[in-house]
């Protein structure tokens, strides 16, 4: 990771990680908007990160922007950051000026993240990106009890196309890598806490983690914990080799691997924290919650195998390896 | 633990076209069988090939019969020679492990004996670990070596040693002082070199399940060996045999041993399609994909000198999981009316060979025991 990669995320950590912890999140899951966390995310920049330097933004690339959302994850992503980042780089990449506050993306029946708190709707038809006023809301939720609401667009501010290199499918692209991302990060800190408790839940006269059965299961958690981070880290560097749209191929193969993951990492950690870990009481749900919610947005493990299999069945079993490192990022060193 | 998104080599396509179509010529012949056996396949006419090609001890200084290249194309030429599955049992060990070990702990006339002819694809080597009482608890083995006028005398015996009744050396760790007294047993072994057409050797092959001569007892019986038949320090072989292990654990072998198996899988799909199977062959090429980062991920620290112990052992039980179910995927999705005769050869060969993918190299538990004392539940 680079310098200014790890400043940013160390930034970051700090800022969410400040402005209340699980506390916080008990607050977004019964309706409130963390009004505080969202002025400290957009005093440090984090709104037009996105945005080019020339469309008055920070320029940050996809792949800082995934270590930003993986740290968010962490947290469990208490607030629509992602999507407003997202959403600014779209609008900013259209020629459209991106406007102050929290940001709702709305692409297709999928629900708008934080829909009833958003300032402007950015609406994705094809390749088209357009900003409207938000227009009548029907509120929802997720199984994590996040705000996805029905959102339907008002009046529209401005309307244009998206540059090639975003292609027809950038929104559920880019919630593709965004959700990815989170459950990278709620997956490190789930395995964080289940260690935890291991070390400290005796049973028998000792730690539970001091037996092997536990301390097998948490090891194979901890290789699917790595392969999210891994498979993030791919897709984003392919989004800044490629675009998003040139991208596809790692998101969809991301989000397959994050979608396994969150199933078998929050099977494994209420395994390990048995009856306590199901209360309400007690802080694990809050991120299984989160993940079994993120593993259906963006597209499911399902949805992305389907299109990666049909690819790699329509280009036959001689292609298969050829095509595969034919994606490698080429004179980078 | 810590994963880096990989480097690739610079102009990697060239060095994989040049092995693309030398593979294709030299694997015009193998069986679906051969390749389902991938680097289980032992063929020293083909390990010679790709000596002469320059594809074997790649990264070695030229002196000593290498090519002075980076690990990472070291790691092209590995994953494309595991891509179509071919037979490289002869120089796999020699060029994974034991050269690696002889330059970097062997004395110069050790490496100028021994290195070229591995180099060559000429001279094969075998591991000599485990023993009837010391699998996984490794240190509990009991073959030792005493020292007399002349050198040193070898005694005990080595079990499991895959391709010891074709392989020229055998790297042994033996013990040449007793473990002390309430001291850490890892003290007091030692590495040798031992020629393996030396008198006192016996190599009984061991039948497999599948009917094949794959891995042996070897039994030592005063066996006589030079001094210089010490391989690194005395006293220092623990150490020394798993220093290497970050290479032995993390490479693309531990992944994709039953990859050719998915490229016939497709076709076989192809030609006999089964409604929902772009879903399973996604879900597969989507873990390869990832996989294959976390493997180069853990190459490019080596290749910066870092030693990355816990993440080759995570790289191994995630590629090991991959490549065990890998074959049981496909069956899910053709039965075997529908596979092609070279998918259900693969398969009969892979449903025999899979048990040893989470065994050879470090058991899944010993690799999960690693993982887990990192997590710091140990």
């Amino acid at each position: 990771m680079n310098d200014l990669r790890s400043i940013l995320t160390e930034q970051v950590d700090r800022l969410i990680g400040d402005a209340g912890g699980i506390a916080l999140l008990r607050q977004i899951e019964a309706g409130e908007w963390p009004a505080e966390l969202w002025a400290g995310l957009e005093a440090q920049g984090l709104a037009l990160a996105l945005v080019p330097e020339a469309a008055g933004g920070v320029g940050l690339s996809w792949g800082d922007a995934a270590a930003i959302w993986q740290v968010l994850g962490r947290h469990g992503a208490p607030a629509p950051i992602a999507e407003t980042m997202l959403a600014g780089a779209l609008l900013a990449s259209a020629g459209i000026e991106v406007p102050e506050g929290p940001l709702g993306l709305a692409c297709g029946s999928a629900a708008v993240p934080y829909g009833r708190h958003v300032a402007r709707i950015v609406l994705l038809e094809g390749n088209t990106v357009a900003l409207h006023e938000p227009g009548e809301i029907r509120p929802a939720g997720n199984v994590g009890r996040e705000p996805r609401d029905a959102v339907m667009p008002g009046p529209r501010i401005a309307r244009a196309l998206l540059p090639n290199e975003f292609g027809p499918r950038a929104g559920l692209l880019g919630r593709a890598l965004i959700r990815s991302a989170v459950i990278a990060g709620a997956l490190e800190r789930v395995l964080a806490l289940t260690v935890d408790w291991a070390n400290t839940r005796k049973q028998f006269g000792r730690p539970i983690g001091k037996f092997q059965a536990v301390q097998q299961q948490l090891a194979a958690m901890a290789g699917e914990v790595a392969a999210v981070s891994v498979a993030v880290g791919q897709a984003a560097r392919a989004a800044d080799a490629h675009g998003l749209s040139g991208a596809a191929f790692e998101i969809g193969c991301a989000k397959v691997v994050a979608g396994e993951a969150a199933t078998l990492g929050a099977a494994t950690a209420h395994q390990v924290f048995a009856a306590i870990g199901i209360t309400e009481e007690h802080e694990l749900h809050h991120f299984t919650r989160r993940l079994w919610s993120w593993r259906e947005e963006g597209g499911t493990e399902r949805f992305w195998a389907a299109e990666i299999g049909r690819a790699a069945l329509s280009r036959g079993g001689a292609n298969l390896w050829p095509d595969l490192t034919a994606r490698d990022p080429q004179g980078s060193n | 633990m810590r994963f880096d998104l990989p480097d690739t080599p610079p102009d990697s396509e060239a060095l994989r076209a040049e092995l693309r179509a030398f593979l294709s010529e030299a694997g015009r012949n193998w069986s679906p069988g051969t390749r389902a056996r991938s680097w289980m396949g032992f063929n020293r006419g083909f390990s010679r090939q790709v000596g002469e090609r320059g594809w074997i001890g790649m990264t070695w200084p030229k002196k000593y019969g290498g090519h002075e290249r980076s690990s990472l194309e070291r790691i092209v030429v590995l994953e494309e020679m595991l891509a179509v599955g071919a037979p490289v049992g002869a120089h796999w060990i020699g060029d994974r492990q034991s050269g690696p070990l002889i330059l970097r702990l062997g004395t110069e006339e050790q490496r100028l004996r021994i290195l070229p002819g591995i180099a060559r694809g000429e001279l094969a080597f075998c591991i000599g670990l485990s023993e009837p009482d010391a699998g996984s608890d490794l240190a509990a083995l009991r073959t030792k070596a005493e020292r007399d006028s002349n050198g040193w005398v070898l005694n005990g015996r080595k079990i499991w040693t895959t391709f010891a009744h074709k392989s020229d050396y055998m790297i042994a760790l033996v013990r040449t002082s007793p473990a002390p007294e309430g001291g850490s047993r890892h003290a007091g072994l030692s590495q040798f070199l031992v020629d393996l057409t030396l008198p006192g050797i016996t190599i009984r092959p061991i039948r497999d399940l599948a009917g094949e001569d794959s891995f042996n007892e070897v039994t030592f019986d005063d066996v006589k060996l030079r001094p210089d038949d010490l391989l690194g320090q005395e006293g220092a072989g623990w150490a020394q045999a798993t220093s290497e292990l970050g290479f032995e654990r993390s490479g693309p072998d531990r992944y994709l041993s039953s990859f050719p198996a998915l490229s016939t899988g497709i076709d076989a799909l192809n030609a006999a399609p089964q409604p929902g199977a772009e879903v399973t062959i996604g879900r597969m090429v989507a873990r390869l994909a990832t996989l294959r980062g976390m493997s180069l991920s853990v190459g490019g620290m080596l290749e910066r000198g870092e030693s990355p112990q816990v993440e080759a052992a995570l790289v191994k039980d995630a590629g090991n999981l991959f490549e065990q179910a890998l074959p049981e995927h496909l069956r899910n999705l053709l039965d075997p009316g529908d596979a092609s005769p070279e998918l259900r050869e693969m398969l009969g060969v892979l449903a025999q060979l899979a048990p040893t993918f989470s065994l050879r190299g470090g058991t899944r538990e010993i690799l999960r025991g690693i993982i887990a004392r990192d997590l710091g539940l140990r």
